[in-house]
């Protein structure tokens, strides 16, 4: 689950991790009482969305006096973002956060994941702060320093002063600063269950501060149950609909652009299922893992998320009955049929336990669409065929 | 012969008397599977499946003799079962549940390795020696004897490669579901010299996915180490960046991890790779009869 920079922001604040101050707003009105709060004479008008790069896509904006922040706000609330994390459809604002500006001496990147390999987070800075740190990671990679923190001992003394020497500060009193927000960042990674935070840029002000001046964070879904503060932070509005209401039922859903519906069992399944549609030069229209309980209902709920999409053509359901026998499946597939109007070609593939008793049912039941494959080969086939019309 | 688990090997089932891990435990006895007891906290002394249950780990360790966990408690209380697991003695650790905090999982490996206790899993469907020893909760049946090693991150890309071996009038020696999460246990370069070393097994079938670079450890290995043939399908060639394919551990982030980079990182170590997974058993058939 990902949550918005304002919210990072809140983490950050109640762990001492400095930023500037800022105020949430949802309508212009807001964005003025807000920026007349924190007062000053320049402020930071920031679309909240949860995809970076908001900047360049006009997301993020100076104000210079209370009327450019009301029309900024008015601007930015309502529109559309995209950004090269938003995909072409973009992202529509809801919320700006008011920010008072900040003088930016120089720009710095801090962020912390897991590192799989090392099976521990690392912490990973660099002075290349404000650019696309997979950029500075891919041409320049000497310019990213990391750390990686054994969590029995947690953070040391010794891992802030490999990022403080890696990146080049030297005055021991910024050194200091630099180690205690570095400290700090790792406890809220520690103590969230975060999956990943990134700042970006990290700034140190003309005085010799650092302050957080954006702040990104997705934290361990397996974790949230005992963390119902992060839990109540959730934007509904951020997420896919289909994929929200799949998840309702059970079922992992991601949309794609193709036009092949998939329906699978299993997670690796699912995804090989797309690939061996691509191979035989088709085009899948999502992934779909029904779990381990692929009864008439679920099934009926994945051919209504399906069908929803009108590029599908045809439908390939792909089950490997191992637990649950395939003639259960089969009668499922059947009574969903029944539940659900399926007005594309059905490719029905089950394998395992029961397929011959499957194949037999689904042959004498003879409804109209669903048409009856061997293998995943003659699935995949069948089902690339039939969305090209030629079945 | 098989790898890390037969028909001796001495069982038992933390989570045992729960729907979950009853339902399971009678399915792995069925299929002969040693199972000497089981532990949940508070039914010491009773009786469950017809095998003895037990308040902790220890006191199943020190009344049965087990050497394997088949773990089935809820995700909450997994690092927990582990490290006492860990803690007990026992010698293979393989662990069932899905939805493990990943934090848990990071402290709970750290604890078992520290004991030397293996681990397989979390979120995997186990592992099953042929017609020997099932510890999990795949189809026993679709598992039939034969040479081939298989090891996965997917449980149902495991029933469907070991049924496209059998198909092809192969059969399987021993079966590892790894699991897809972030982190995990015994992975590919640690089972790869189990197999390379086991007289019976004449192939090994390696099943990856997007996400990580478990592979590219892998085929590093694999073009040093491994003489027996390798046949490998990695999943999610058609997956989008930067979203979650059911497992947790399925992600491709920025351009890491992608199914692309897998593929070409093992076919430069010699390893046989399959663009659908359909071919799969065609490929392990073709390989071996050469």
């Amino acid at each position: 689950m990902n949550v918005h920079e304002y919210q990072a922001k809140q983490i950050f604040q109640e762990y001492g991790v400095p930023t500037p101050r800022g105020i949430v707003a949802n309508t212009p009105d807001e964005a003025v009482k807000a920026a007349e709060e924190l007062g000053g004479n320049i402020w930071v008008v920031k679309a909240q969305i949860h995809a970076g790069g908001r900047g360049l896509g006009g997301g993020v904006k100076l104000a210079k006096s209370l009327d450019e922040v009301k029309q900024l706000a008015s601007e930015i609330l309502g529109m559309t973002l995209v950004t090269h994390q938003t995909g072409p459809e973009g992202k529509l604002v809801q919320k700006v956060y008011i920010e008072e500006g900040a003088d930016i001496k120089d720009e710095l990147y801090l962020g912390i994941v897991l590192d799989r390999a090392k099976e521990m987070p690392v912490i990973m800075a660099s002075t290349e702060g404000g650019m696309e740190i997979e950029k500075v990671a891919e041409e320049t990679p000497e310019k990213i320093i990391k750390v990686a923190v054994d969590p029995t001992i947690g953070f040391q003394g010794f891992h802030g002063r490999e990022l403080v020497f890696g990146l080049g500060i030297t005055d021991k009193n910024e050194q200091k600063k630099f180690i205690d927000f570095a400290s700090k960042l790792f406890k809220i990674y520690m103590d969230k269950d975060v999956e990943l935070i990134e700042i970006n840029p990290l700034i140190k002000t003309g005085e010799g501060e650092f302050l957080a001046l954006d702040g990104k964070m997705g934290f361990d879904d397996s974790a949230l149950y005992r963390h119902p503060e992060i839990e109540a932070m959730r934007d509904i509005s951020e997420e896919d609909p289909d994929e929200r209401e799949a998840a309702k039922y059970g079922l992992s859903y991601v949309a794609l652009d193709g036009e092949i519906g998939c329906m699978v069992n299993g997670a690796g399944l699912a995804m090989g299922t797309m690939d061996a549609i691509n191979y035989m030069g088709g085009t899948p229209a999502n992934f779909l893992d029904v779990g381990g309980k692929a009864n008439a209902e679920t099934v009926a709920k994945g051919f209504e998320i399906i069908l929803k999409n009108p590029k599908v053509k045809a439908i390939f359901v792909n089950i490997f009955g191992g637990i649950v026998r395939c003639d259960r499946i089969a009668n499922g597939i059947l009574e969903a049929t029944k539940m659900v109007d399926v007005n594309v070609p059905v490719i029905v593939r089950l394998d395992g336990t029961n397929a011959e008793e499957a194949a037999e049912i689904l042959k004498n039941a003879q409804i109209k669409n669903v048409i009856p494959a061997e293998d995943l080969a003659d699935g995949a086939a069948k089902a690339v065929a039939a969305a090209k019309g030629e079945l | 012969m098989s790898i890390l688990v037969n028909k001796d090997t001495k069982v038992i089932v933390q989570g045992f008397t729960g729907k979950e891990g009853s339902f399971h435990a009678e399915q792995c006895i069925n299929y002969g599977t040693n199972i000497v007891g089981g532990v949940t906290p508070n039914k010491g002394g009773q009786e469950h499946l017809g095998r003895p249950v037990f308040n902790t780990v220890k006191d199943a360790v020190d009344n049965t003799g087990a050497t394997v966990s088949m773990i089935f408690v809820p995700p909450a209380f997994v690092a927990d079962a582990v490290m006492e697991a860990a803690d007990a003695g026992i010698e293979l650790a393989v662990i069932i549940t899905e939805g493990a905090p990943v934090r848990d999982m990071m402290f709970a490996k750290m604890y078992a390795t520290k004991k030397g206790m293996k681990t397989i899993g979390p979120n995997c469907p186990g592992i099953i020696t042929a017609e020997e020893c099932k510890i999990g909760i795949m189809p026993g049946n679709i598992f039939k004897k034969g040479n081939v090693g298989l090891i996965s991150k997917s449980g149902t890309l495991t029933y469907e490669a070991s049924n496209q071996v059998v198909k092809e009038g192969l059969g399987i020696t021993t079966a590892v579901g790894i699991g897809g999460d972030p982190i995990i246990g015994l992975s590919y370069k640690q089972l790869l010299p189990m197999f390379e070393a086991d007289p019976e097994t004449e192939a090994i079938v390696m099943i990856g996915e997007i996400g990580g670079d478990l592979e590219i450890q892998a085929a590093e290995y694999i073009k040093e180490n491994i003489k027996k043939p390798v046949i490998a399908f990695i999943a999610g060639q058609t997956a989008p960046k930067g979203k979650r394919m059911g497992h947790a551990g399925a992600i491709v982030s920025g351009s890491a991890g992608t199914a692309k980079e897998k593929m070409e990182a093992l076919e430069k170590a010699g390893v046989h790779v399959v663009v659908s997974p359909a071919d799969i058993g065609k490929k392990v058939a073709e390989v071996l009869k050469k």
